[in-house]
């Protein structure tokens, strides 16, 4: 057996990401690892590529303990990592991202420089092998993205790899491109090298993978081998799993007919095609799609953070022309976003002045706009109280002393105090523990219950199943279904995400 | 590190005021006619200029940027206002319509060279460094093409009195200075402009989603400091009864070692006028106590870029200790 996984156990924290996962890989043999977004799959290959250690468990390599402390010890051992980001520098050549950290080298005069005619030689020889068709010469800025996905298997080929691990590697890729990979990746098979494939599209999975192995809150929770045959419902179904946790308090109110926010057309090249739906008073839309697939982007390009090229944005029947933030917190429309690190906080200040940054202008009086402290720090303790932000002091405390949960509590009461007819959220409940996301549902429901509406986006299936009145998936920077509340079915809802286009 | 902590780093700066305290007692003792009336009005006079040009920069540096064409901003200001104002301009003005539309003048064009500033940073997003040194070389010789390199005499009595001119007992300067940290003070600590300052330096991108006007917040701050630096070449304009092209040329190091020696970081996001005020006075003192001392300029200049290396290092490594959680 060339790797075994053992019982790998990893926490962060309090938080355990992977429960105790079991599985074993043949020279040759490509395993096909699947799981929803947090269902442990990164973690695991990281742990696999020396990226982060194994908090329990045992990898054997060769029948040996393998325990690697960083990704150049899983490279000198044969395992070769593909991320999902490419790790290229697209300012040099590919001859110089190919032999960055080990340049083939001649000694003149007992000084070492750099052997560029060997390099050339093997550079062209891994260029072939990958059937990359370009001078090693060639800027990397230079080449298409799917040319900078041979170069990176060009990369790991260098190091001769016994095993391959490949994370997401046709998301940026066409039909055509995809294609090629897969006949480079059967070549490879051929020569024996073991490969792990990380995907959401399943039916890419299906076609390449020896075995699949399926992930799902970090245990792995079923595998399928080729002799016995796939079955791609029973493998989604594996992934979401039955059991709908009775998490999602029931809201008093239903959707009412006066439109908010209505989208027509919306079309930004590369980002969103053609994108329209409407968001009613007291109604919970969900975004649902994978990673990449323009959710993030479309509440951008509306809220004003990009450009878009054509479609109307309007709010309550009338036009928005060039939204902007500013505008949007006028118009009572808040936008909370997926970073709250990069995006959401001033981590560098105190919970008053978070709270109280987009509501300033509400605050104000006189030409001058001074300020009135007192109402500020009235209202700020009333939205902080009303989130349930734990805190010792709201003006003497940075919030880069809080904790996730709650410095996504401060991000929530900066925009509960713009008093917001609809909100946008984008993954709020990412990186957070379970009470807390407990307690942002309930916000959500009071929120709607009081009159608003909500555009929700998340990559977790239950929580839209259980707070929306209708779901929209996206994929491919387009809108490819729309389900209404009580006709929702996690499969379906999986496949429209998942279900690639055949034609490009 | 503990958030208690976290909070004492908040409101470090005023360490620096116990300091001056302590130095100014040293000085009494090691610097000959040090603690004199004569002397302790020449260190007010030193004081203001620097502290009312160290306040627009502090309005910069909260923001994460940095003016350094504020020198150039003196000179120019100091030779066109110097130009309305003289006898020699042949405008035929009253003096003191001379000297207030030459004040005015002044203010504009440094809020103009700001505003430029401020363009080019917000709009192109062009690093603060680059444009600012770019627009002092620009305006250091521009002043100088202005006047031939000649100075600027026979300014209106009034202008070059200022300093010895008293308002209820309090000299003109001083109520200048006060006026303007009273300005400062207010803007940053009471308006939402202030607010938006901070907000900018500490997050641009979160303020901006927060509905901060973040464009319009950058160009602020470089016109304030651009009019701050004008009032500043007012000061230093009467009380050199000249206007000159090379005015300021020396006071770039001291403007921002002020701001930087007071604690307000070089990062954004951090920092108050009062900071600045205390590190206007520490330079203040440590220039003229040397001075009485009998050290050589070049001495002088050593120290002073020891001090405030010493400061941006202790500023650098608050920000970084900030930082790891």
């Amino acid at each position: 057996m060339l790797l075994e996984v053992k019982n790998i156990t990893k926490s962060f924290g309090g938080n355990k990401v992977l429960k105790g996962i079991n599985f074993s890989l043949q020279e040759g043999r490509t395993i096909g690892l699947v799981g929803e977004n947090g269902a442990g799959k990164s973690t695991l290959m990281n742990i696999l590529g020396g990226i982060i250690p194994a908090s329990d468990g045992q990898l054997n390599l060769n029948g040996e303990v393998f325990s690697p402390q960083s990704p150049n010890e899983s490279l000198d051992a044969g395992i070769a990592f593909i991320h999902q980001e490419l790790n290229l520098f697209p300012n040099l050549s590919i001859l110089e991202n190919l032999f960055l950290n080990n340049f083939p080298r001649k000694k003149i005069a007992g000084i070492s420089f750099i052997n560029k005619k060997e390099a050339i030689g093997k550079a062209l020889a891994l260029l072939q092998q990958v059937g990359l068709d370009e001078r090693p010469q060639t800027l990397v800025e230079n080449l298409s993205p799917a040319q900078k996905q041979l170069l990176e298997i060009a990369k790991a080929l260098a190091n001769s790899p016994r095993i391959i691990i490949f994370d997401e590697p046709t998301t940026s890729l066409t039909r055509h491109e995809t294609g090629k990979l897969f006949e480079l990746i059967g070549r490879l098979k051929s020569r024996m090298i073991a490969m792990v494939y990380i995907s959401h599209n399943l039916e890419d999975v299906i076609q390449l993978a020896d075995d699949i192995v399926v992930l799902r809150d970090g245990n792995l929770v079923n595998s399928y081998t080729k002799e016995n045959g796939y079955r791609l419902d029973k493998i989604v179904n594996d992934m979401v799993g039955r059991d709908m946790e009775q998490f999602f308090p029931l809201r008093k109110s239903t959707p009412r007919d006066d439109t908010l926010l209505q989208i027509n057309q919306l079309t930004a090249p590369g980002i969103a095609r053609d994108i329209s739906f409407s968001v009613k008073k007291q109604e919970v839309v969900g975004f649902y799609g994978l990673v990449g697939a323009g959710r993030s982007e479309v509440a951008r390009l509306i809220y004003g953070l990009e450009a878009f090229e054509t479609g109307e944005i309007s709010w309550k029947g009338k036009t928005v022309a060039n939204p902007s933030p500013a505008k949007w917190i006028k118009e009572r429309v808040a936008f909370l976003t997926e970073d709250r690190r990069e995006e959401g906080l001033l981590l560098g200040q105190n919970l008053e002045k978070n709270i109280g940054l987009a509501a300033l202008p509400q605050l104000t009086f006189s030409p001058v706009r001074i300020i009135n402290r007192h109402h500020l720090r009235s209202a700020a303790r009333e939205k902080a109280d009303a989130t349930k932000t734990k805190y010792q002091s709201l003006t003497g405390q940075l919030v880069s002393t809080l904790s996730g949960g709650n410095q996504q509590k401060v991000v929530l009461s900066k925009w509960l105090l713009t008093d917001p007819e609809l909100l946008i959220m984008d993954e709020p409940t990412k990186g957070i523990d379970i009470g807390a996301k407990h307690e942002i549902y309930g916000l959500i429901n009071r929120l709607v219950e009081s009159g608003a509406g909500i555009m929700l986006i998340s990559s977790e299936i239950e929580e839209l199943l259980g707070l929306c009145d209708r779901i929209m998936v996206m994929n491919q920077g387009r809108i490819s279904a729309e389900f209404n509340k009580g006709q929702f079915n996690r499969s379906d809802i999986l496949e429209a995400a998942l279900h690639t286009e055949k034609q490009h | 590190m503990n958030a208690r902590l976290k909070t004492k780093y908040f409101q470090s700066g005023n360490t620096i005021f116990y300091l001056c305290a302590f130095y100014y007692l040293v000085m009494c003792f090691l610097a000959p006619g040090f603690f004199s009336v004569n002397n302790s009005w020449n260190l007010l006079f030193n004081l203001l200029p620097l502290l009312i040009a160290a306040i627009g920069q502090t309005y910069v540096m909260l923001t994460a940027g940095i003016d350094l064409s504020v020198t150039s901003v003196i000179a120019t200001t100091s030779v066109i206002g110097g130009y309305l104002m003289s006898d020699d301009s042949g405008l035929g003005l009253a003096p003191a319509q001379a000297v207030v539309s030459g004040a005015l003048l002044m203010a504009v064009t440094g809020g103009i060279i700001g505003l430029l500033n401020g363009l080019a940073i917000a709009l192109l997003a062009m690093p603060a460094f680059m444009v600012t040194l770019t627009s002092m070389m620009f305006f250091s010789g521009f002043a100088i093409w202005l006047t031939k390199s000649q100075n600027i005499y026979n300014l209106p009595e009034i202008l070059v009195n200022i300093p010895y001119t008293k308002l209820l007992g309090v000299p003109v300067p001083l109520i200048i200075g006060l006026l303007v940290v009273a300005v400062a003070y207010f803007l940053l600590k009471r308006t939402i402009q202030g607010e938006w300052i901070y907000a900018v330096g500490l997050n641009p991108k979160a303020s901006k989603i927060s509905g901060v006007k973040v464009t319009q917040t950058i160009i602020f701050v470089y016109i304030f400091s651009g009019i701050c630096a004008s009032i500043a070449s007012l000061l230093y304009t009467a009380r050199l009864e000249t206007g000159s092209p090379v005015m300021g040329q020396n006071v770039l190091l001291d403007i921002i070692g002020a701001v930087v020696i007071g604690g307000t970081s070089l990062f954004g996001g951090k920092g108050r006028i009062l900071w600045t005020l205390y590190g206007a006075l520490f330079i203040t003192l440590l220039d003229n106590s040397l001075n009485l001392i009998g050290l050589s300029y070049f001495i002088i200049m050593i120290v002073k870029g020891a001090v405030i290396l010493l400061a941006a290092i202790l500023n650098a490594w608050k920000q970084k200790s900030l930082k790891a959680i």
